[in-house]
């Protein structure tokens, strides 16, 4: 059974169409990324799975439950958490307060969950009575991260999550997202402009085109399709 | 000394707890609730009700108007606000208005317009420390007051849906995506900010003595200045600028007398507005774009009327009332015709410019004042003194609202708001200059070739010819070169000002030019009743101006006067009493902005 599964999903703004019959999958265990130039519709996907556009018609379905008019707060019961665009903590809360938030959906476990992150990212501890705007990019991101996990998802959603970061941040991050695959199970769904850097640590990937799937594939077999090469990779 | 200051720190806390709640919507709804005031005086006649009628004690009246007005504020959400998500944050300020109009005329339908005793229900004079005397009242009230901060403060700092109203504040959309079902977090926003809005009701009906259903329209406008002086959305802001304004109104009044109260209130909203918007401890910056009119209005096209159908309108104007009517009728026609003009001075400010005005009244007040002070100190002719009041309304108020140009969406309303409240104020005050709350009186009637315009007929024949004069100017500029700026800048100012537009000096323009119109209407009206006082200038005929645009759509000039027919002409032919008058304004308001945003004489563009 699929973790998420969008099926053939149409999604309209007023007389638009956005996305044309969008399907994809993503297993247990996967990250997946999605590949796209401007307006191809890669953010009204990951809103079409978050639960804050309803499509038009199509279906949506988080671990086998068809979830397509369900708000997020039930998605996110159900395993999904988000890494908004541009991280988007919230700037005049703590630290802390931010990661508690990420834990509003759920009543049991919070705390256990804090001492969790706290423990994957050290950085976070150390400011925790900090007001988040006054964090670094990377050390926002990091929160953005850390957020999405208090709610324990099975799968995060993570759109542009080296966007306006420094160098060197944009490796740890891709890192992070790796490591905690590899050692929690995490699935991982994530936008990316940086299509090498996200296929090099990413299973499978997707590339959308003015609101439809134009290709998909195994990430190594995606780097070496020439159509990508030449649209994102600049060879 | 103390005195006055302690006096100034028990009546601010009241204005800290209203601030708190007006910044705590503003955050989380991005919407200046103009209904909070009503809150208030709800809070205040339901604490008189349980204590006088009932014979409650103290903190059962607490608990009892904390539950009718909690309740208040859920409605308000619902009706109001919620609704107009989607809209421009012009549709959520004109229904929160039109509600606070129902609210408070409701109430007064209820509870009688009277003003009545507050009961003392704790001792007022009873303790002392060092040379300073107060009571258990004063104590009492500060501590409650105090005592509901520190809980607030605790509940979104502590509990669960306390940081998710912190969260939806800031980030509305990455709350969202946490899970955090923002319909609720923004009705218990509500709920929280009304049940300490409804607190203040009753801590300050007792520290007021008096209250009436109306009380809140003034305390609202204190609390309000209070809010945007703390900075509109922060927290510690509305309680640092609620009690720094109770002591500097504490402090005034003590020197000038009371009157001065609203005076000192509006020249330090005013001020706050045009030195630090963003007050003293706001951090968000209110000069983002944020347009206030856009679609909302912009979608709807005017239904124009072909030249003959307007020339027989006209026509029929002149012949009728001279055929058919009684004096009466005819003079309910001259009253019509009066707020038509103040109504197409706002068509062109709000409707063509975009500058929603809540302060209309502030150049007819000045042009009626003009004129009056003119032919009865001076013994100017009326042909003379009618294009000066216009010229004196039309500097005046480019004066006063211009500083605010910097200013978008809500802050210009309130900065018009603040200067309609202000002029009032001032009329009051100036004794020296404009007689005080006296008023003036004996104000010849218009001439014409020498001889006194007085018949009821005649009067209506002059106004309606200006009326025309003016309905043809405000055509003509519409369809010209300046007409397309203002229209630039009302659907897009940035846009506007990328293309070279100066944006500021044409508002001012339009600020001009309708102040210009609405000071001859002042002056028609000083002039035909001979008599003005300060109260006839209050904010109901700015609201009932502005009312009369959006029902008769809000870009229309014959919708003006459509407007002006229905809301003025209809209740006085019907002879409603004014309670009733005023409470069918509010819905009516509020319907045509739920049901009917484009008005009745526009049309939605496909």
């Amino acid at each position: 059974m699929s973790l998420l599964e969008l099926d053939s999903v149409s999604v309209f703004y007023g007389q638009t169409q956005a996305l044309h019959e969008v399907s994809l999958t993503v297993e247990p265990g996967e990250i997946v990324c999605l590949l796209g130039g401007n307006a191809s519709g890669k953010s009204t996907t990951m809103k079409t799975i978050l639960g804050l556009i309803t499509p038009r018609t199509g279906e949506v379905r988080l671990a086998g439950e068809r979830v397509t008019r369900l708000a997020p707060a039930g998605r996110i019961r159900l395993g999904l958490a988000s890494v908004p665009e541009a991280r988007r903590v919230f700037p005049e809360m703590s630290v802390e307060d931010n990661l508690l938030t990420g834990a509003f959906t759920r009543r049991k476990g919070v705390r256990a969950e804090l001492a969790s992150v706290y423990d994957t990212f050290p950085r976070l501890a150390e400011r925790r009575r900090q007001h988040a705007g006054t964090l670094s990019g990377g050390e926002q991101q990091m929160l953005a991260l850390g957020r999405a996990l208090m709610s324990s998802p099975s799968l995060i959603c993570m759109d542009e999550p080296t966007m306006g970061l420094a160098p060197i941040y944009v490796d740890r991050v891709l890192d992070l997202i790796a490591d905690l695959n590899r050692e929690r199970g995490l699935a991982v769904l994530m936008v990316e402009q940086n299509a090498e850097l996200a296929l090099s640590i990413a299973h499978r990937g997707y590339v959308l085109n003015t609101g439809h799937i134009a290709l998909s594939g195994q990430a190594d077999a995606l780097l070496d399709t020439p159509a990508i090469r030449t649209a994102y990779l600049g060879a | 000394m103390l005195d006055t200051a302690l006096a100034g720190l028990v009546n601010g806390s009241s204005y800290a707890l209203l601030a708190l709640g007006l910044s705590l919507i503003f955050g989380v709804a991005n919407v200046i609730n103009f209904a909070h005031a009503s809150v208030f005086a709800v809070g205040a006649m339901s604490g008189w009700w349980f204590s006088v009628d009932l014979g409650w004690p103290l903190w059962t009246v607490l608990l009892g108007v904390m539950a009718v007005t909690g309740l208040l504020g859920l409605v308000i959400n619902l009706v109001a606000v919620t609704p107009l998500a989607k809209a421009p944050p012009i549709a959520a300020l004109l229904s929160t208005f039109a509600v606070s109009v129902v609210v408070d005329n409701g109430a007064q339908l209820v509870f009688g317009p009277e003003t009545r005793r507050f009961p003392a229900l704790l001792a007022t004079d009873n303790l002392g420390l060092g040379g300073l005397r107060f009571g258990t009242l004063d104590v009492t009230i500060l501590a409650v007051a105090i005592g509901l901060m520190l809980v607030l403060g605790w509940f979104l700092r502590a509990t669960r849906y306390g940081r998710a109203i912190r969260a939806v504040a800031q980030d509305r959309d990455a709350a969202a995506q946490m899970g955090i079902p923002l319909a609720r977090v923004q009705n218990l926003a509500f709920v929280v900010a009304s049940v300490l809005g409804g607190v203040a009701g009753v801590l300050g009906g007792m520290y007021l003595n008096n209250i009436s259903p109306t009380v809140g329209s003034t305390v609202g406008m204190s609390a309000f200045a209070a809010a945007t002086l703390g900075g509109l959305g922060s927290l510690p802001g509305a309680v640092a600028g609620g009690l720094l304004l109770g002591v500097v109104e504490a402090f005034g009044v003590s020197w000038w007398g009371g009157n001065a109260r609203t005076l000192i209130t509006f020249a330090v909203l005013l001020l706050v507005l045009w030195v630090r918007p963003s007050g003293l401890f706001g951090k968000r910056s209110p000069l983002a774009a944020e347009p206030m009119t856009g679609t909302f209005f912009g979608a709807a096209r005017t239904v124009r009327l072909r030249p003959w159908q307007v020339a027989v309108a006209a026509v029929a104007a002149y012949v009728v009332p001279a055929v058919a009517l009684d004096d009466y009728t005819v003079q309910i026609g001259v009253q019509v015709v009066v707020y038509a003009i103040l109504a197409l001075s706002l068509t062109l400010v709000s409707g063509q410019a975009g500058q929603i005005s809540l302060g209309q009244a502030a150049p007819l007040a000045i042009g009626a004042y003009t004129s009056a002070l003119l032919t009865t100190g001076t013994g100017l002719d009326f042909w003379l003194s009618l294009p000066i009041s216009g010229l004196v309304a039309a500097v005046l108020s480019v004066a006063l609202v211009s500083p605010s140009w910097r200013l978008r969406g809500h802050y210009v309303s309130i900065a018009t708001l603040a200067t309609g409240l202000l002029v009032a104020a001032a009329a009051v005050n100036f004794d020296w200059l404009t007689n005080g709350p006296s008023g003036v009186s004996a104000i010849p009637p218009p001439t014409l070739f020498g001889a006194p315009v007085s018949a009821p007929l005649a009067v209506y024949f002059l106004d309606l010819t200006i009326l025309l004069v003016v309905l043809l100017l405000v055509v003509r500029l519409r369809r010209s070169t300046l007409g397309r700026i203002w229209s630039a800048i009302r659907e897009d100012e940035v846009a506007a000002r990328s293309s070279g537009i100066a944006a500021a000096e044409y508002k001012s323009l339009a600020f001009g030019i309708g102040g210009f119109v609405a000071g001859i209407g002042g002056a028609l009206f000083a002039q035909q009743y001979g008599y003005i006082d300060p109260s006839v200038f209050g904010i109901s005929v700015s609201l009932l101006a502005l009312t009369i645009v959006v029902l008769g759509g809000l870009n229309s000039p014959l919708g003006a006067v459509v407007g002006a027919i229905v809301l003025v002409g209809l209740p006085e032919a019907l002879r409603m009493l004014e309670e009733t008058r005023m409470l069918t304004y509010g819905l009516l308001l509020l319907a045509v902005v739920l049901f009917r945003p484009q008005g009745l004489m526009g049309k939605v563009a496909r």
